[in-house]
């Protein structure tokens, strides 16, 4: 599916030679949030030679993050760009993440040349390193903050001149007197709409260079134009100047921006954990015997890994020596570990619980199980970044309509009154002003920001900017089990059959093991005063022996408990999480463990359903645990023994029959799914790729936060709709008045502020609303 | 109306000493996080532990 969408973009690319996907208006907060900061760095520091890596493999490859990329057709242009570099091997680009990969075999000068090749398509770059990142986000927020200062000083001494000339028009003001004033105003106006004004009017300039336009384009030609007819007037002694109007739209517009950039850059900041998923280092044993330890990048298909107990294995390979347990949670969601031998294929990112093992190196880095996770992760991304906001879907026919607007109220001034240019201008800039989009620009921010704010009280964290809109079009939930609808922690279930003195020696044995059970034996029996058992020996695949008071006592397999006792007690089925005590080869007893439900699952399910959201469980683990779990909360459509893929696959296809998909997961093995559906959800326990796959993240045990983020995501959503109509409902009034040249610059600043203050107040009422329990 | 005189350039010095508090307080990083001091006011120990008594 990506490989038809980037051809389809390619012939767009040689026909049209702009951004197609985009359309003609490009989202404006997009590039304005980030003034050109590449660019700065090109200067201070030309040469990237210092952030080039050398490759085992001989070659070079260095990292970059490349800004204001609007759409897939940019990546196909800077890919074929770097890659028409004599001895470029790859370029990749990532358009989530704006990060791209070069590799070269050569000198690390080629560095500059990528760079300036980048820089030259107009896409400023910079050498990928998240210190630097987060380091020019900071300059751009500071940017738009002075710039917010600058027109907030610059709008209320503005106004407070403005308030002078307006009830001296009822009073005994000289003309003189108010020229005075007018002056005064384009004194302070003048400068600071040439210092605030600075991130529209670049936004606006370089959509305009690209041919195409956006949201600052008509905020830049208003302001412009307010503030130049204004400045004419003045020098005539005349009566009209909007200098108040032009400063506090920008005073306006910089706040919702302002706003926008912060929720971005929080959402950036935590999607730059995929790097620290990276293991350092690695052992192997090489050719002479010797172990030493290598760094990551080094290791090799074909090498020796020595994997200790309870290390992560950090490649895919062929079990050579030892014989141990494998803990494959993080890539299957399954509760139990696995028995791997000699013989057994290993996967990167699980866990040597047991024994330690010698793994011969098949795949590496992106080549293994983990590697295609995170590809399939990336490339679900890729997709929903085509995702378009509800401000740039209006603004796509808004900023059309309104030039429209402006340009025949121009047109029929002429028209109508014998060709004289100036009251066509000033109609048409009134129009310009009064329909500057406020309601756009400043309300969907404060709406998202409010939301947000709101919903870290409740313990949900908002990951993406966009995220709160995706959620509340979602109509179908799919859960994942293990960590999800259950707590992840495998608890003992208490029964008769075992006594206290039983658990007590149980305990004491499992206290010397890593197995999830023994653990779990270990936090059941916490409080109580545990017998010491001495000579512990663990039987690898078996179980746990040792002496307690005397008497040897086995803990572990049923039929290696008590392999003399006869037939096996009723009850012990294959896939029941229990395990069996056996004291001086008496009847054993035994222990049942479960997957505990999250405490309210059962209800934010039912609740699900009366909302009329359609519910579904996909997971990774075994059939039975998976259909227990199911009939347990109520869900009728269940799947057990899901690969990565499957989930993904599963999503694509409810998606294609229409459905809007919310994925709930917390495993490695759910980041993909995550990624490819249209909202998600983890609880801040999951693993680290999934948490940053993830748009929300809640905490704690319950799983009400599902619940509340939905109400509140959907609530957002029609709060901005009736601003939206607010804002329509008002230009439906102003505008005839701007038309027929009648706002006077009164008007025109108490319809702008009011309008507003009106947006604003509404998306505050997100904040008072009361929490439904 | 003679006193518009001083009154304009004493509001707009007031106004101006106001932003440059403000540029200078940026520039002071004092809006890098927003977040973080909110949090860090919650927290027991001093980040500077006051010098210890001689």
């Amino acid at each position: 599916m990506t490989a038809r969408v980037i051809k389809h973009d390619q012939q767009h690319l040689f026909t049209a030679g702009c951004c197609p996907l985009s359309g003609l208006v490009e989202t404006a907060t997009e590039t304005a949030v980030r003034p050109a900061f590449a660019a700065d760095w090109a200067r201070e520091t030309a040469d990237p030679s210092a952030f080039v890596k050398r490759r085992d493999a001989g070659g070079q490859s260095l990292s970059l993050m490349v800004e204001n990329l609007s759409c897939a057709a940019c990546i196909v242009k800077i890919e074929r760009a770097v890659l028409a570099l004599p001895g470029v091997s790859k370029a990749r680009l990532n358009m989530s993440t704006r990060r791209m990969v070069v590799e070269w075999q050569g000198s690390a000068g080629l560095g500059l040349d990528i760079v300036e090749t980048v820089t030259g398509l107009g896409y400023p770059v910079a050498p990928y390193n998240p210190e630097i990142l987060r380091k020019h986000d900071d300059k751009a927020h500071k940017q738009l903050l002075a710039a917010m200062a600058v027109a907030g000083f610059a709008a209320s001494n503005v106004m407070l001149l403005s308030v002078a000339i307006w009830s001296g028009a009822f009073s005994d003001m000289t003309d003189l007197t108010r020229t005075l004033f007018h002056w005064v105003s384009a004194l302070i106006a003048l400068p600071a709409i040439a210092f605030a004004g600075q991130p529209f009017f670049r936004s606006a300039f370089r959509a305009l260079r690209r041919g195409g336009v956006n949201m600052d384009v008509p905020i830049s030609l208003a302001v412009l134009m307010a503030a130049g007819m204004s400045l004419y007037q003045t020098m005539h002694g005349g009566a009209h100047a909007y200098f108040d109007a032009s400063v506090g739209l920008l005073f306006f517009l910089l706040i919702g921006r302002y706003l926008d950039a912060r929720a971005r850059a929080q959402a950036r900041t935590t999607a730059e954990h995929l790097i620290t998923l990276n293991a350092l280092a690695a052992t192997i044993t090489d050719n002479q015997g010797q172990t030493r330890s290598i760094p990551m990048d080094q290791l090799k298909p074909g090498m020796q890994l020595v994997v200790a107990s309870g290390q992560r294995i950090a490649a895919d390979g062929v079990i050579t020596s030892g014989r141990s347990e494998i803990d494959c949670g993080l890539l299957t969601g399954e509760t139990m570990p696995v028995d791997a031998a000699v013989g057994d294929r290993v996967y990167a990112g699980t866990l040597n619980l047991g024994n330690p093992l010698g793994v011969r190196v098949e795949a590496v880095a992106a080549d293994t199980l983990l590697g295609e996770i995170v590809r399939l992760v990336e490339m679900a991304e890729q997709g929903r970044a085509k995702y378009v906001r509800i401000a740039d879907r209006a603004a796509r026919i808004y900023v059309p309509v309104v030039h429209v607007i402006a340009a025949a109220t121009f047109i029929g001034w002429m028209w109508f009154n014998g060709g004289l240019w100036e009251p066509a201008l000033m109609a048409a800039v009134a129009v310009l002003i009064i329909t500057c989009p406020c309601a756009l620009a400043l309300a969907v921010p404060v709406v998202q920001v409010v939301a947000t704010g709101t919903l870290l009280r409740r313990g949900v964290v908002v990951k993406s900017a966009d995220g709160l809109e995706r959620l509340a079009e979602c109509d179908y939930v799919v859960f994942d089990k293990t960590g999800t609808l259950t707590s992840g922690k495998i608890a003992l279930t208490p029964s008769a059959a075992c006594s206290e003195a039983d658990l007590q020696t149980a305990a004491a044995l499992a206290g010397h093991s890593q197995h999830p059970l023994c653990r779990a034996l270990v936090r059941a029996a916490d409080g109580f005063e545990l017998p010491l058992a001495s000579d512990v020996r663990e039987v690898q695949g078996r179980g746990l022996v040792a002496i307690v008071d005397g008497k040897s006592v086995r803990l572990g397999r049923a039929d290696w408990v008590c392999p003399t006792e006869g037939p096996v007690p009723p009850g012990a089925a294959d896939d029941c999480l229990e395990t069996w005590l056996s004291i001086d080869g008496a009847v054993p007893v035994r222990f049942v463990f479960s997957d505990q439900l999250r405490s309210d699952a059962r209800q934010v399910i039912a609740a699900l359903q009366a909302q009329n959201i359609r519910v579904e469980l996909i997971s990774g683990d075994r059939e039975t645990p998976t259909r227990a779990i199911a009939q347990a909360v109520g869900i009728g459509q269940w799947t057990a023994g899901a690969l990565p893929a499957q989930k993904v696959a599963r999503i694509r296809h409810l998606a294609s029959l229409g459905h809007r998909v919310l994925m709930v997961g917390d495993g490695l093995n759910d980041a993909p799914a995550l990624a490819s559906g249209h909202a998600s959800l983890s609880p801040a326990t999951a693993a680290d790729i999934s948490q940053t796959a993830a748009d929300f993240l809640f905490q704690g045990e319950p799983l009400r936060p599902l619940i509340g983020t939905i109400e509140i995501a959907r609530r957002a959503r029609r709060i901005v709709w009736q601003n939206f109509a607010l804002a329509i409902a008002y230009n439906f009034c102003a505008v005839p008045l701007a038309v027929a040249g009648l706002a006077t610059p009164l008007i025109a600043a108490i319809a702008m502020s009011s309008s507003s203050l009106l947006v604003t107040m509404n998306a505050l009422r997100l904040k008072y609303h009361r929490q439904q329990d | 109306m003679e006193v518009l005189v001083y009154l304009i350039p004493a509001a707009l010095f007031l106004g101006l000493l106001g932003l440059a508090g403000f540029l200078w307080a940026l520039r002071n990083g004092q809006f890098e996080d927003l977040d973080g001091a909110a949090m860090r006011i919650l927290n027991e120990d001093p980040e500077d532990p006051p010098a210890p008594d001689r």
